[in-house]
């Protein structure tokens, strides 16, 4: 099928909502922050729905306590204030518990990167890949269009223990048109390249594909690999990807140099002994309260299109071929 | 044993687990033994030694971490670890440890944190209420714990949704690390604050076992849509020379000769 494109976080949503009906172990929780597949769930499912008010710190513990229970709670607020607001809750009620009590519980934070536009730096999110990856036990799922978010439903379910997953908060072209991509690996390799690949997570999948396409006809045959698993994707068949190229770019829509995924594939290659270069793309600087339009803002900080497609040229011609 | 003897046996084990593992918290420990034997003798708690998460089980969360090593004998002695176990806390290989973890059987939740354990709590309370299930949940804080903001956040989210399965016992023993809550940041009249938030308040004199396990069974047994505290008065340290009441009492740890006069006395 051809998919439309949504909203990340109502195409999870109503997976949700059509789940509930049958299985009644589902619980969501809110910390006042809607969409109008959420209105669906409040009306159809009053009684294993609560908004606990603007407390995200309640919002993990209750969302704990529901767990213990035996529930399966989704719980749902914008991405910074699920994630730094209640990081405490997080680590203790969530992270640590689930290593001693069966517990899921699904943290879903819409917002990720600069998808909050004109709201500045408190709405905005450019750290949570490199707090949430630093917790052990939890899932880091990072979809790149709707299609993947929807699919992710079903790792949320079958799968027990605390996730986070971040979601965009704009409408974003679909990547995967036809079929969602496969999760087990944790990662979908778009394109082959000859000595360069990058490796993308959440919008920044956009960026990389399209600037990948237009090196393409300047005679740069780049890789393109959507890594939407950013814990337990499969560190060997990642290698045996990675392993043929000369050169890997990193590109997030968050902090470069501050632990995020340009931290983690650093780590990986030295680990592995991959013998490639890297290249970060990352938000350069601290925070920024200047207003423009997503692309605009992107330019500024270092992960626009032109500003990437400028920074994988020069790092091309270091490559040995 | 009676409830004032299993009280008495539990301060002299606490005592006495405190001598062989000073980096135990002695005198907040002290403070919450009535409630605790109360709890866990008193006919308060559904428990089940042999299967600690029976569903059927009221759920007791002790929120107070540190100050609950007087539930290491409780625990023992009730049988859900054997009573050996009392000789080797905080040493490598036991799962008794300065403070408690939920990978001893009978603790539910992670509380060496605190300010934790009524917002899970609360959460539990509210599962049990949206799947039909007539079981209580009771937390245990300290006073000075609820100095940090989540707790009252779960204050008021258990008052909106009327969670009379929710019991929040404070062990109001007046101290913090550094001294007297009252002169770091008052509670002020607490039983009043938490009236004000739509709890149902008693308050209890914390070291009459009798009057708190009677207190308990009473709110126990009332299902008026509001979720009820007990305000449990208390002396940290109690009954130990030069630590009952003293401001820094937390951090003070009490000679071993003292404590050996102490067991050698009152055995």
């Amino acid at each position: 099928m051809i998919f439309k494109p949504l909203a990340m976080r109502d195409a999870l949503l109503e997976k949700i909502w059509q789940a509930m009906s049958k299985d009644t172990k589902i619980f969501f929780t809110c910390a006042d922050f809607g969409s109008p597949v959420l209105d669906k769930i409040r009306a159809d499912f009053p009684d294993r729905f609560v908004n606990v008010g603007i407390a995200e710190q309640n919002l993990i513990n209750i969302s704990a306590g529901l767990a213990l229970e035996g529930y399966t709670v989704f719980a749902y607020a914008i991405a910074p204030f699920i994630t730094m607001r209640c990081y405490e809750q997080i680590r203790v009620s969530l992270a640590l518990l689930s290593e001693v009590r069966q517990m899921n519980v699904n943290l879903i934070g819409v917002g990720a990167g600069y998808s909050y536009v004109v709201s500045g730096p408190t709405h905005q999110c450019y750290e949570d890949i490199t707090l949430m990856r630093a917790l052990p036990n939890f899932q880091v799922l990072s979809p790149a269009d709707h299609v993947t978010s929807a699919a992710f439903f079903d790792t949320c379910i079958n799968q027990s223990g605390p996730k986070y997953l971040r979601l965009d908060a704009q409408i974003l072209p679909v990547i995967y048109e036809l079929e969602p991509p496969n999760l087990s690996s944790g990662f979908h390799v778009h394109k082959r390249g000859e000595t360069m690949c990058l490796v993308a997570t959440g919008y920044m999948l956009h960026t990389a594909l399209k600037v990948a396409a237009e090196l393409s006809s300047d005679g740069f045959h780049i890789g393109v690999i959507d890594l939407f698993d950013l814990a337990r994707f499969s560190a060997s068949e990642l290698q045996n990807v990675l392993q043929a190229y000369s050169g890997v770019v990193s590109l997030e829509e968050g902090f470069r140099g501050r632990g995020g995924l340009d931290s983690m594939l650093f780590e990986f290659i030295a680990r592995r002994g991959l013998k490639t270069k890297m290249l970060n793309i990352g938000v350069e600087g601290a925070y920024h309260f200047e207003l423009g339009t997503r692309t605009e803002l992107h330019e500024k900080v270092g992960i626009g299109h032109h500003a990437v497609k400028e920074a994988i040229r020069k790092f091309a011609i270091t490559l040995p071929n | 044993m009676n409830l004032k003897e299993k009280a008495h046996w539990v301060w002299l084990e606490t005592l006495g687990i405190h001598r062989r593992a000073p980096e135990t918290r002695l005198a907040s420990s002290l403070s919450s033994i009535e409630i605790f034997v109360a709890l866990y003798y008193g006919g308060v708690l559904r428990i089940n030694p042999n299967n600690p998460r029976d569903e059927n089980r009221d759920r007791c969360i002790i929120s107070k971490g540190h100050g609950s090593i007087c539930m290491y004998p409780i625990l023992a002695d009730l049988g859900f670890f054997p009573l050996e176990e009392l000789k080797h806390v905080c040493e490598s290989g036991s799962f008794l440890g300065g403070i408690p973890d939920p990978v001893i059987p009978g603790y539910e939740t992670v509380n060496g944190s605190l300010g934790h354990g009524l917002g899970v709590g609360t959460g539990m309370a509210f599962g049990l209420k949206r799947k039909g299930s007539d079981r209580s949940v009771f937390v245990v804080a300290g006073d000075g714990e609820l100095h940090e903001g989540a707790n009252w956040e779960a204050i008021m989210f258990a008052a909106q949704h009327k969670l009379d399965n929710l019991h929040l016992i404070v062990d109001q023993n007046n101290i913090s690390m550094l001294g007297y809550t009252d002169d770091i940041v008052s509670h002020g009249d607490l039983s009043s604050r938490l009236s004000a938030f739509g709890w149902d308040c008693l308050e209890v004199q914390g070291h009459d076992v009798l009057a708190v396990q009677s207190v308990l069974h009473q709110l126990k047994s009332v299902s008026g849509g509001k979720p009820k505290a007990l305000i449990a008065r208390t002396l940290k340290g109690r009954g130990v020379p030069g630590l009952e009441n003293a401001s820094l009492s937390h951090i003070i740890n009490p000679k071993p000769e003292l404590i050996d006069s102490l067991l050698e006395k009152f055995k």
